[in-house]
């Protein structure tokens, strides 16, 4: 076989990941996928093959995956982006046993056996404990994403969140910038609360080592201690976690692809 | 996404019938004399009714059919301009808003009620709704006070029993105040007979979905099917109905074994479906070929299919017993357990999806433990959260996304399992 490819389009991000016949990475790409879903689909495919120096000819399959995936209209499959996380982080960790994802709007527990889903848990209509949560917080704060995680490790004495509400954070943080509470303080409480929330949601399939952390959200550090601390063990952390969705999905689409070579599919 | 059809002449038979019902609806609230009485789903004893010719009002029933025609939102939404609280039984905001306007539906207009009828008690909201119902209309509200099931056998204990018998007498003598009859005691025996006879017609089609592959989908279908076997059950409309679902379902299982459909899961689902979304939410299992072989909610009524019928020799003891042990809701969660773990072993599932209701607490706490229960037992489980009846609480992706993962790793333990066989 050629190469097969991932789409991944989130509700904030849309990404795309490329890979070889043995399942190594070759390219990834991220797209903010705004208003026009379709068009971020290919945004993102054609900046992976650019990525690549590949032309679509040398793509096999394509897997669509995210919230999105009905929306890559070139794409041969739609698989969920449980599944594909699931499959990601096996991938990338074969010995994961418990995978917590945190996306833009999504925070999910996965319980999975030799890349498989054994069951899930996700948050429900309410983006708590989120990507989404902490972005609001950071523009309270004027904080920069990229800022957000070291920053709450300078916190000494993190101040208890009475919500994880991403509504309601708001009007919590600036209460206690008005009790004059430190912001590196504000920011290690905030992160405290979303990994208490998202360990007691993953608790729900039962959490056993090794776990991979995925999505946006792993790539703050300060985010991968509060974690850490709360489960009392490492986590695996790729550094293409961001990616990992997609990668499954690239995964996902090399199987098909030798199955297709096997003539074992339509 | 394409979306399926799912009608064949029964459902034109149900339009029928439940347009002559709907149609005695109206013409009781335009003054034709004939009284009405509202009661609710679980163990409904409508066959006291009958005897009684008092028309049978479900509120219940009337909310869900708002909700199937989008018609329910604004109704809960002048309940909350009234005061009603947002997590509020979202049935009971439909209902009270339907009520101060007008009562008038696309399907009937509803009449006031004769007589408010609180025959399941175990509900602290639904409680107070008929009492609020009873203040609203200025009419009789009588609660019928069932106690729950505390045995082990999910037998009741005989006091229960005469408890309950004796609610059941002081209700005929409400009935004769309404009506001004005397009970006639062959009518309702008729009625009972009718009921016995509807019954053992609808265990058998429950029975039915046992085969592979299943002839009929025991959830979408069935929970559709709750209207007849409510609002006609103790008439002759009523059995007529449930002769010719049967005769239509052992003609599908002929149809099936000649042209067998594709079905590739087989699951037990626990909840009321997404009333403002059911064709959504049933194409979202259809696309997997997955079909219902049982469901809980169509049992919320009547438990018929595990031995129950009506006796028309001994009516008021059948009903109490109806009441007490023979309907969903009365039971307990450990009987509801046994009753899925049942369904999931006769009628031979893979799995079991759990449909959360948000603005129904009664029903719904305790689900995450029932999630965890079977999937300790290494049943698959999906749990997934929406409302009954107000449209606000369904997100179609994110339902969608839950489902379609459930069904992907279903798909994956199948294909696993076979390569192992």
């Amino acid at each position: 076989m050629k190469y097969a490819a991932g789409v991944d389009v989130g509700s904030t991000q849309t990404k795309c990941v490329i890979v070889d016949a043995t399942g190594t990475i070759v390219a990834r790409s991220l797209t903010d996928t705004g208003a026009n879903v379709v068009r971020a689909a290919e945004r993102s495919f054609d900046e992976g093959l650019t990525a690549a120096g590949l032309d679509r000819d040398a793509i096999a399959c394509v897997v669509g995956t995210g919230y999105g995936r009905f929306k890559v209209t070139f794409g041969d499959l739609q698989i969920t982006e449980i599944s594909c996380h699931a499959k990601g982080a096996c991938s990338a960790f074969p010995n994961t046993r418990t995978v917590i994802d945190m996306g833009g709007q999504d925070a999910k527990g996965i319980k999975v056996c030799d890349g498989e889903v054994l069951d899930f848990v996700m948050n429900d209509k309410c983006a708590a404990g989120t990507g989404r949560f902490l972005a609001s917080a950071a523009e309270v704060l004027g904080v920069s994403l990229d800022d957000l995680g070291g920053l709450s490790l300078q916190g000494r004495n993190p101040v208890r969140l009475s919500t994880v509400c991403t509504v309601f954070v708001e009007s919590d943080i600036m209460a206690y910038l008005a009790q004059g509470k430190k912001v590196p303080d504000i920011l290690r409480g905030i992160h405290n609360a979303i990994a208490s929330r998202t360990v007691a949601l993953t608790r729900r399939v039962g959490i056993e080592s090794e776990v991979t952390f995925t999505g946006g959200v792993s790539r703050n550090f300060g985010m991968v201690r509060a974690l850490e601390e709360r489960l009392g063990l490492t986590l695996n952390v790729s550094d293409d976690a961001h990616f990992m969705g997609a990668y499954g999905a690239a995964m996902f689409a090399r199987e098909r692809a030798e199955l297709l070579t096997k003539g074992a599919v339509a | 996404m394409t979306s399926t059809v799912y009608q064949g002449e029964l459902h034109h038979l149900q339009k029928t019938l439940m347009a002559q019902y709907y149609s005695e609806l109206t013409a009781s609230a335009e003054g034709n004399g004939v009284p009405a009485a509202y009661l609710l789903i679980g163990g409904n004893p409508v066959e006291i009714l009958r005897a009684f010719d008092i028309l049978p009002v479900y509120p219940e029933v009337n909310a869900l059919q708002l909700a199937v025609k989008k018609q329910a939102l604004e109704h809960i939404q002048s309940a909350e301009e009234m005061g009603y609280s947002t997590d509020n039984c979202a049935y009971v905001k439909a209902d009270v808003g339907l009520y101060f306007a007008g009562r008038k539906t696309p399907f009937a207009t509803i009449p006031e009620p004769s007589l408010l009828l609180c025959n399941y008690v175990g509900c602290n909201v639904y409680l107070h709704w008929f009492d609020h119902l009873a203040e609203y209309s200025k009419r009789p509200n009588f609660h019928l006070d069932i106690p729950f099931i505390r045995t082990k056998s999910g037998a009741p204990t005989k006091d229960d029993m005469t408890y309950v018998m004796r609610q059941l007498h002081d209700l005929i003598g409400v009935c004769e105040g309404i009506t001004g009859k005397r009970l006639d005691e062959d009518r309702l025996r008729h009625a009972v007979a009718l009921s016995s006879q509807t019954g053992a017609l609808w265990s058998k089609i429950k029975h039915l979905t046992k085969r592979t592959p299943a002839p009929y989908d025991a959830y979408f279908d069935s929970v559709t099917m709750m209207a007849p076997l409510y609002c006609l059950r103790g008439t002759e409309q009523g059995l007529a109905f449930f002769e010719a679902a049967l005769a239509e379902y052992d003609r599908a299982v002929v149809d099936a074994a000649g042209n067998p459909p594709r079905q590739d899961f087989r699951y037990v689902i626990e909840g009321p479906p997404p009333w403002p979304y059911l064709r959504v939410f049933r194409d979202m299992f259809a696309r997997w070929n997955a079909v219902a072989v049982a469901s809980t909610y169509s049992t919320v009524g009547g438990l018929w299919e595990f031995g129950f019928t009506h006796d028309p020799d001994h009516p008021l003891e059948s009903i109490a017993e109806h009441l007490l042990r023979w309907n969903l809701t009365n039971r307990n969660f450990l009987q509801r357990y046994d009753q899925i773990a049942q369904y999931l072993e006769e009628w031979n599932a893979d799995g079991l999806v759990i449909h959360s209701v948000k603005s129904c607490r009664l029903f719904s706490a305790g689900q995450g433990d029932m999630r965890d229960y079977f999937t300790k037992r290494g049943i698959p489980t999906l749990l997934v959260e929406s409302d009954l009846e107000d449209p606000r609480y369904f997100s179609e992706a994110q339902m969608r996304t839950r489902i379609d993962a459930f069904f992907e790793s279903l798909a994956h333990r199948k294909l696993t399992a076979a390569g192992q066989a």
